[in-house]
């Protein structure tokens, strides 16, 4: 489990790349650092659902982050706030 | 490797080339397609044959090109129809 406040970085992972798969993790936040501001509560993991497969509960995460470590375009005060399920956050 | 190379084509938040489309903001009424096509698709739910995550599964699976093409109901439609081909639940019942 992760606290408001805690860094994470996504997991540099690309299963849409190994096989039929449904992610709701954007390709553009993979590898990205950002920081937890709040758990939004446990849901079953929608990567199961999506094959009616039984699925476990996994906790969802809102993690913001700085616009510009994704577009370098952004400008610098842009945030990006997102919900992210916790399998896909490690600690960098 | 770039990360747009290694991305589904339905994953299209940021994606370069649609940068200078401008972003259709106004408002659609829904048409009578369109209302039976989420009506059909919450019977679906309320009876256990189909969920909103194999609807997006679905979804994402259309080929790129047929993607771009459909609209958003009719993409509805193509998950439906492949779901329920896919899981042996008969059509015609």
């Amino acid at each position: 489990m992760f606290a408001p406040g805690d860094v994470v970085r996504v997991k540099d992972d690309w299963p849409e790349g190994r096989g039929r798969v449904h992610i709701r993790t954007p390709y553009y936040v993979r590898g990205v650092t950002g920081q937890v501001v709040r758990h939004l509560g446990d849901f079953a993991n929608p990567e199961d659902l999506a094959f009616a497969r039984p699925a476990e509960r996994r906790p969802l995460y809102h993690v913001r982050f700085q616009k510009g470590a994704i577009w370098p375009e952004a400008k610098p005060d842009d945030e990006l706030l997102i919900e992210i399920y916790g399998h896909w956050l490690e600690r960098p | 490797m770039d990360k747009e190379a290694k991305r589904a084509h339905h994953d299209l938040g940021g994606v370069s080339k649609f940068m200078c489309e401008p972003v259709d903001i106004e408002p659609h009424g829904l048409t009578a397609f369109d209302r039976e096509v989420d009506a059909l698709r919450q019977m679906l739910a309320a009876k256990k044959l189909m969920s909103v995550d194999e609807l997006r599964r679905g979804i994402e699976a259309i080929p790129e090109a047929d993607y771009h093409r459909l609209s958003y109901y009719q993409r509805w439609t193509r998950s439906i129809t492949d779901t329920l081909l896919r899981s042996g639940v008969n059509l015609r019942g």
